[in-house]
């Protein structure tokens, strides 16, 4: 256990102090609706069960204390079901929803301290949002619609058709920039919607459900399609869901929400393999664990009498990928981190969770 | 549960039972009562008579004279008559020197026809040019023009005004509801009642006639164009904030583009409401079209009304098609769709130089100036009208003498006698249950106050008349309602052959419907109910029918593979669950109704819609019609909070 936990992907974060290279900061954010919302923080009906307080105060606390940190370039997924808050947290990010209380901090400068003007230069240069439900101009064009975030800004109509250009086609909207929002899919909507997003070269960029609203098989096409920006362009992106298999296949963390407050914050092998409570493993259950797990969550101490012939991996290998090499082997693999051993997976190990799947 | 339910259920049963036993006992009680006390207590004035009150608002005008109030008033009215009188010269009446308009009538049709082709499509541009063409053939360019006039100076105020308050009341909920109720009182009003308390503040004139015109369609662009306002979908407002969007921003590219649409339908509304009031207002002397229907119905010239009716009918026709096409190609237009744009800059120019060409002749040459007498369409149909009406009135007159006393002997007398003969602590007392009965407590309380302002104006016995004869008219606008409502609602091809006739009824000024049945029935009470009836139906039969189309087909379905006959489909399934569609049909049916009978003093209808045009003819009644103005406005709130109240307690079973 101490070993690993060494050598996590992320470090974990204590509550009050941030990491001071963080994208994104958040603590302690609270958002309460409701009359005189503001006086339940912190207060112990806070802790009372959703309908209790709302029979008690006409309150509803959506956002519960919540504390977490983005790093440069991170996909951060904040998971949860209908009601969790996780939409309303995104929108306290940048203040389309007033939090309640706690700070917001975007590369360090404090979201909530800014005044009217300065939070509009935030979101017009700093931050984008993509919605559910797209949210475009319906009486403009494609092109216009993806340069509206510069032309508020002021750009010039020739500058911004051509950074627009760029990037529809970036999105793979190539032919389609005179089109008008209601002549195409909903997937070429949001590719869309993506390409306003980026269009203003902001640092970090959010997602609220972006593809909830999409047909199976586009949004599969849809979260590759968010991979692939990610690899190209590298922003920071928070990304909020309530579908488990895009979490895991989108975030390089993931926190997972009820009730407006976080339940657990970890990779998404940690998530699978620790889950912090039932709620989670509840959640986990029916993940394909095989093509989430690492073997840092499969592997055992190394012991004195071990093979030292075993093909070598890193502990952060999915176990899926090991299996066939693992197989093969005589010998058990050796997980190798630093060039130090620091596992050993047995077969029967890999085999317990591929097999766990199939029954 | 289930057993609760069921005792629910029988609990609704025995109220719904209750209620209609209630009914017929009070209707009893008050028949057995009226039969011992009618003809005492009945609060009758004398034509000549006034009430101490009625003095009090006859001597109002002097005390006016010289306030602060009228110099306001004065100032509003001398910037109109400047404005209306530069508008006229350049289109209707001679431009001194000038023997004629400064734009003859070859001009005039030019321009409205470029405007149409810009804004509605060449269509329309035509309807246009051959509406115009019809003014003059019909002998009445002059006072079209200026019916014209007198409708769009009102629209151009009623849009400066409307528009920004549109935008804030959809942006506001404060704005809202502040705003709301003034807007459902104005839109309850028959439009009649506004004029004789304007001419306290403004006169008589056509600067009056504006005003009035003003505050009458006002409401429409206002409240439908908040609502276009309101209807920008969140989700759009919330991805412009995100993207630092301000308010301005918001406002201008994002809410006004997307209400766009709407806004126009608001526009399209409010002109023909303009329209329909700027005739009324021939009563206050607006110029125009009005005038002349009103100078022809009362010497009885129907065949005069006629032809002057069908000019106003020709314009409602053109405005309303113009405005529509104008909401619908609003949005091609944005996305140039239709036409390439440069095309259309082309297209513009060119036929804007034509027009130019048609304005140059019309101001050189007298014949382009002055529309030409020959050839003249309204004076023969004019006389084939008139000699109709005669034909019709000595060899039909059996026939519409007999339904016009069928109607009269078996509905309007009994509930006449019935409500203004019984005493006026009766009537009270058996409009107070009925009130209660049907729309509960606060439908009680409302009636009561306007009962008491009724008896406060001294005028109980014509109100209760007016209330008799708007009774019996909705009974035979709601028999017509259920029997096109189902017909249309059951049967796509009456629908779609049926709809534009009513859609075309609902855009005539109302003072049109009087010009047939005066041709049918001369002038009796029973023309104005026909004219009451003829103007409420449209909007009674649309609201029925869309009620029963909306109930859910699979209901339907289930009720029919149940076995249900065609009659039982209708009784036990369409027409329960459309009740709230046929109690809002009856609710506007009754306004509609009301505003008609009123008007309908103009051929004889007598009761409170008489007094208030003798109001205007003789000064010393000018206060009895103010007092009889203030009971219409009593009785129409009266009516509309008992019927509304009645729908949302039906709704609420």
């Amino acid at each position: 256990m101490s070993t690993t936990a060494e050598h996590e992907a992320s470090p974990r974060l204590s509550d009050g102090e941030s990491v001071p290279d963080a994208a994104l900061s958040v603590r302690g954010l609270w958002k309460v609706f409701g009359p005189k919302g503001d006086e339940i923080v912190g207060s112990p009906e806070a802790d009372l069960p959703r309908p209790e307080l709302l029979a008690r105060t006409g309150c509803t606390v959506a956002v519960k204390d919540v504390s977490f940190d983005v790093a440069p370039s991170e996909v951060f997924v904040v998971m949860g079901l209908s009601g969790s808050g996780k939409s309303t947290l995104v929108r306290c990010l940048t203040r389309l929803i007033e939090p309640s209380a706690g700070d917001v901090l975007l590369d360090g400068e404090d979201v909530r301290k800014m005044s009217e003007s300065r939070l509009r230069e935030l979101r017009r240069t700093h931050v984008s949002m993509v919605f559910q439900h797209f949210g475009l101009l319906p009486h403009r064009q494609v092109i216009d619609n993806v340069a509206y975030g510069l032309e508020i800004r002021g750009v010039s109509k020739k500058e911004r058709h051509a950074k627009a250009q760029e990037m529809v086609d970036l999105v793979g909207l190539t032919g389609n920039e005179h089109s008008y929002p209601d002549q195409l899919s909903g997937g070429m909507q949001q590719r869309v919607g993506l390409a306003r997003a980026l269009a203003v070269d902001p640092t970090v960029m959010l997602f609220d459900e972006p593809f909830s609203a999409l047909d199976p098989l586009i949004r599969r096409g849809m979260q590759n399609e968010v991979i692939r920006l990610h690899e190209e362009v590298g922003k920071t992106m928070v990304f909020i869901t309530h579908d488990l298999q895009e979490a895991l296949k989108l975030g390089d963390r993931i926190l997972i929400m009820r009730d407006g407050a976080v339940v657990q914050i970890g990779s998404p092998a940690e998530v699978v393999a620790r889950p912090a409570d039932d709620y989670v493993r509840d959640f986990v259950s029916d993940v394909h664990r095989s093509a989430v797990l690492t073997l840092r969550y499969v592997m055992r101490e190394p012991l004195p009498d071990d093979s030292s012939e075993g093909p070598i991996m890193s502990p952060d290998t999915i176990v899926r990928q090991a299996a066939r090499v693992a197989l093969a082997s005589a010998h058990p693999l050796r997980v190798v981190y630093d060039d130090i051993l620091i596992g050993i997976v047995d077969n029967d190990a890999l085999l317990r969770v591929v097999v766990a799947e199939e029954s | 549960m289930t057993t609760l339910t069921a005792g629910a259920q029988r609990v609704r049963t025995v109220v719904t039972v209750q209620r209609s036993w209630l009914l017929l006992g009070v209707l009893v009680l008050w028949v057995l009562l009226w039969a011992v006390l009618r003809g005492q207590d009945t609060l009758a004035l004398a034509r000549a008579d006034l009430t101490d009150f009625q003095t009090w608002l006859n001597d109002l005008d002097d005390r006016l004279r010289g306030t602060w109030l009228l110099d306001v008033t004065g100032v509003i009215s001398d910037a109109l008559d400047g404005l209306l009188t530069f508008l006229r010269e350049l289109v209707s009446t001679p431009a001194f020197p000038r023997p004629v308009p400064e734009i003859g009538w070859l001009g005039v049709l030019s321009i409205a026809t470029w405007v149409a082709y810009a804004i509605a499509g060449w269509k329309h541009a035509l309807l246009t040019a051959a509406s115009f063409a019809a003014f003059g053939l019909l002998g009445y360019w002059e006072e079209s023009m200026d019916l014209l006039v007198v409708t769009f100076t009102a629209v151009a105020v009623c849009l400066l005004i409307g528009i920004p308050l549109a935008v804030w009341m959809g942006r506001s909920q404060r704005v809202t509801s502040a705003i709301t109720p003034v807007l459902d009182l104005t839109q309850t009003m028959p439009a009649f009642v506004y004029l004789l308390p304007l001419t306290l503040l403004f006169g008589i004139g056509p600067p009056a006639a504006v005003v009035v015109t003003v505050i009458y369609a006002l409401a429409p662009v206002i409240r439908i164009g908040a609502h276009g306002i309101r209807s920008v979908s969140p989700t759009v407002l919330e991805a412009a904030a995100s993207m630092g969007t301000n308010r301005w921003q918001v406002l201008r590219k994002v809410q006004l583009p997307m209400a766009r649409r709407t806004i126009i339908v608001g526009v399209n509304q409010t002109v023909m409401a303009a329209l329909s009031m700027a005739t009324i207002a021939a009563l206050i002397a607006a110029p125009g079209l009005g005038e002349e229907v009103v100078v022809a119905l009362g010497s009885l010239a129907v065949g005069t009304a006629f032809v002057a009716g069908l000019a106003i009918v020709v314009m409602a026709v053109m405005l309303d098609r113009v405005t529509t096409a104008a909401s619908e190609r609003s949005e091609q237009l944005a996305r140039q769709t239709t036409v390439h744009p440069r095309r259309r800059v082309v297209l513009l120019a060119g036929t804007g130089a034509l027009a130019l060409v048609g304005v140059y002749l019309s101001r050189y040459y007298t014949y382009f100036a002055e529309f030409p007498d020959n050839p003249d369409l309204g004076t023969p149909l004019g006389n084939a009208v008139d000699d109709a009406s005669i034909y019709i009135q000595d060899n039909w007159f059996n026939v519409t003498k007999g339904i016009a006393d069928a109607v009269s002997n078996g509905l309007i007398n009994p509930l006449e006698a019935l409500i203004a003969d019984s005493p006026w602590y009766l009537t009270s007392a058996a409009l107070l249950m009925i009130s209660a009965v049907l729309g509960g407590l606060r439908s009680a309380i409302t009636t009561a106050v306007c009962l008491g302002v009724i008896l406060a104006t001294g005028l109980w016995q014509d109100s209760m008349v007016t209330l008799a004869t708007t009774l019996v008219a909705i009974v035979l606008v709601m028999v017509l309602a259920l029997i096109f409502g189902l017909i249309i609602a059951r049967n796509s091809r009456a629908d779609s052959v049926i709809r534009p006739i009513l859609d075309a009824a609902q855009v005539m000024p109302p003072f049109v419907y009087l010009v047939p049945a005066l041709g049918l029935f001369l002038a009796t009470r029973f023309t104005a109910i026909v004219a009451a009836v003829i103007f409420a139906a449209p909007v009674a039969i649309k609201l029925v029918a869309d009620g029963i189309k909306n109930v859910s087909p699979t209901t339907v379905e289930a009720a029919e593979s149940a076995g249900s006959s065609r009659w039982q489909v209708i009784s036990k399934v369409q027409l329960p669950m459309a009740r709230t569609g046929i109690g809002l049909a009856a609710n506007q049916g009754l306004l509609y109704v009301f505003s008609m009978v009123v008007i309908g003093g103009l051929v004889g209808a007598g009761g409170l819609g008489y007094l208030v045009v003798s109001g205007f003819s003789q000064a010393q009644l000018f206060g009895k019609g103010l007092a009889a103005g203030i009971a219409i406005v009593a009785l129409a709130i009266m009516l509309d909070r008992m019927t509304q109240h009645a729908n949302i307690r039906a709704g609420q079973r």
